[in-house]
């Protein structure tokens, strides 16, 4: 409770200073074109209070303010049906389904792959160098090809979304499984061997649980990437629905609410996934007796 | 029919030459170095092979999925067009940036070294923001800062801000309470403690970050230039291309830009080597 509380507060306060620089700027930014309204319209430049009320209700603001995104977010998700194209829950879910299931595909890959590298030397010494260099390419970049030769061979919507996030996300998880696979150290290895245990008892008998910790701190990792995957791969296909297109809707038609809400909708999405993973990872761990990691 | 087999038997062929290396037990230093190379090389040509021989023995149209070797061919009759992206995009977007970035998250972390009560506000949200897809800002930077390379000099900046705040917060706190305290029984100030001591111990906090964001700002520019660009640049070529149905340019883009990544990645370990060379992960790499 006590380490929960000397958390809160110093997060609050600065949240609030934020907030405050936020709504300073939105003043700042917007007041150009107040101005430039007065001045056409001949009348005189605002004052102080019109100014910082006018700036706060533009319909295309150049930095909307605060609650003018929350009513947007609030207008698009809870006064809209879930089935309209207009609702964000609907954009939402299409991004998630995508993130899912490339999130699961590349979980599932990734495992395997560390299991393969941990027992076979060659795949070790020839797959692992590629791993770790196919980090430093922008995958991100390949994402619009992958999505248009996908629909060129008639793969559409869902598919291909999720194979660029299954691409995104395995890397962390082979990293970090294999590092994981690898932890026990040598005398618990030797201690298996005197109980002439074979190789698929040592697998899930210590190697398994003793990378149980990594995993899931690859899987925070990989889940948060994978939502960014899912949201660049719906940037080339037009613009037909989910997050990744709202924001390029939005950027098309200068609609600067819109796009806040989406990144605010795609912000909170991760949150949740992230904290989601969390509870499974110090739940997994309550289970098997080790002590959850404080984050 | 005959690409087909012998990709299949390139491919066994390879893996045995692998797996016959990897068991050789040479004490020779050289050769073993040498061996540790040629693996992961063996492996890559493997890869390249088969891609060549399966695009022509199914004959996949080049529009779908070249094959290396028109890729190639297009890289070299391109060099021009590949050098003006190349600069626009990596050479002013992503380097300033991506100096901005890292440099501002330093400072920061040094800031607020000093407030217990602003590193704990901090490092929740600076943990928080490292996990949204931050590259959603790229439309704003756009409308704000213009088509040129400053909005995506932005976005990479934001992007490499926070990794840099919390890891370089971690590393200032490495070092342990002993040296710390032996720091202070010799009466040094709280700045030849940070040069010292603290700033050493944080190193390889820093260098990881450094490494992560030297991916991050690559992608950061290239995905910000779909939302809008002038008519070069890499992420511009991608997907003009694209759309012109031109795959083996595109794919030349991405080969040039997976070379300037691995490039830049590997300066970034290379520094990193020669400057942390005391750290114990870079010591067992030597033996």
């Amino acid at each position: 409770m006590q380490a929960s509380t000397s958390k809160t507060i110093p997060v609050l306060t600065v949240i609030a200073v934020i907030v405050a620089i936020w709504y300073a700027c939105v003043v700042w930014m917007n007041a150009p074109f107040e101005y430039d309204k007065a001045e056409r319209a001949k009348t005189d430049p605002p004052n102080f209070s019109q100014l910082i009320s006018n700036t706060m209700a533009q319909e295309r603001p150049v930095l909307p303010a605060a609650h003018q995104v929350f009513a947007e977010i609030w207008d698009t998700t809870v006064n809209k049906n879930i089935t309209s194209k207009r609702s964000l829950i609907y954009h939402s879910w299409i991004t998630l389904s995508a993130t899912l299931l490339g999130f699961l595909i590349g979980t599932v890959l990734g495992i395997l792959l560390a299991v393969g590298i941990v027992h076979n030397r060659a795949m070790d010494r020839s797959v692992m160098p590629w791993v770790i260099a196919s980090q430093t390419i922008p995958i991100l970049a390949v994402a619009p090809m992958i999505i248009v030769t996908l629909n060129a061979v008639g793969l559409t919507g869902l598919i291909p979304k999720a194979l660029i996030s299954t691409y995104l996300s395995f890397f962390p998880v082979v990293v970090g499984m294999v590092k994981g696979l690898r932890s026990p150290d040598n005398s618990q290895l030797d201690l298996l061997h005197t109980w002439y245990a074979s190789k698929s008892q040592i697998f899930w008998k210590l190697r398994w649980p003793s990378s149980m910790p990594f995993l899931f701190t690859s899987l925070k990792v990989a889940v948060a990437i994978s939502l960014v995957g899912a949201i660049v791969g719906e940037l080339p296909t037009g613009a037909v629905a989910g997050l990744g297109a709202r924001l390029l809707a939005g950027s098309y038609y200068g609609q600067t609410i819109q796009i806040w809400s989406a990144l605010f909708m795609a912000a909170a999405l991760a949150a949740v996934l992230v904290m989601i993973v969390g509870f499974a990872h110090s739940y997994v761990l309550k289970r098997m007796g080790q002590k959850a990691e404080v984050y | 029919m005959g690409w087909l087999l012998f990709a299949l038997v390139f491919w066994i062929a390879a893996w045995a030459f692998n797996e016959w290396l990897v068991r050789q037990k040479i004490s020779n230093g050289a050769s073993a170095k040498a061996i540790n190379f040629a693996v992961p090389v063996i492996f890559g040509v493997t890869l390249l092979v088969i891609w060549e021989s399966v695009c022509r023995g199914l004959d996949i149209p080049s529009i779908l999925l070249p094959t290396p070797s028109t890729i190639w061919e297009r890289i070299l009759n391109s060099l021009p067009i590949l050098w003006a992206d190349f600069q626009q995009t990596f050479l002013k977007a992503v380097i300033a940036g991506y100096v901005l970035g890292c440099g501002s998250g330093f400072i920061v972390a040094l800031l607020i070294d000093r407030s217990p009560f602003l590193q704990r506000g901090l490092l929740p949200l600076g943990n928080f923001v490292s996990a949204l897809p931050i590259i959603g800002i790229a439309p704003i930077m756009v409308m704000w800062f213009g088509f040129d390379w400053q909005s995506k000099a932005a976005v990479v900046l934001i992007m490499t801000f926070f990794p840099m705040l919390v890891n370089t917060v971690q590393g200032l706190a490495a070092s342990n309470t002993m040296e710390r305290d032996l720091m202070g029984t010799y009466a040094s100030s709280w700045w030849q403690t940070l040069t010292k001591l603290r700033l050493p111990a944080a190193a390889p906090f820093i260098f990881n970050a450094l490494k992560i964001n030297s991916t991050l700002a690559l992608i950061g520019a290239i995905v910000a230039e779909f939302f809008g660009t002038p008519i070069v640049g890499m992420g511009f070529r991608i997907s003009a291309e694209m759309g012109r149905m031109n795959t083996d340019m595109v794919w030349a883009t991405i080969a040039v830009a997976a070379l300037a990544g691995s490039t830049f990645y590997g300066v970034v370990a290379l520094i990193e080597r020669a400057v942390t060379f005391w750290h114990p992960s870079m010591r067992l790499s030597r033996t």
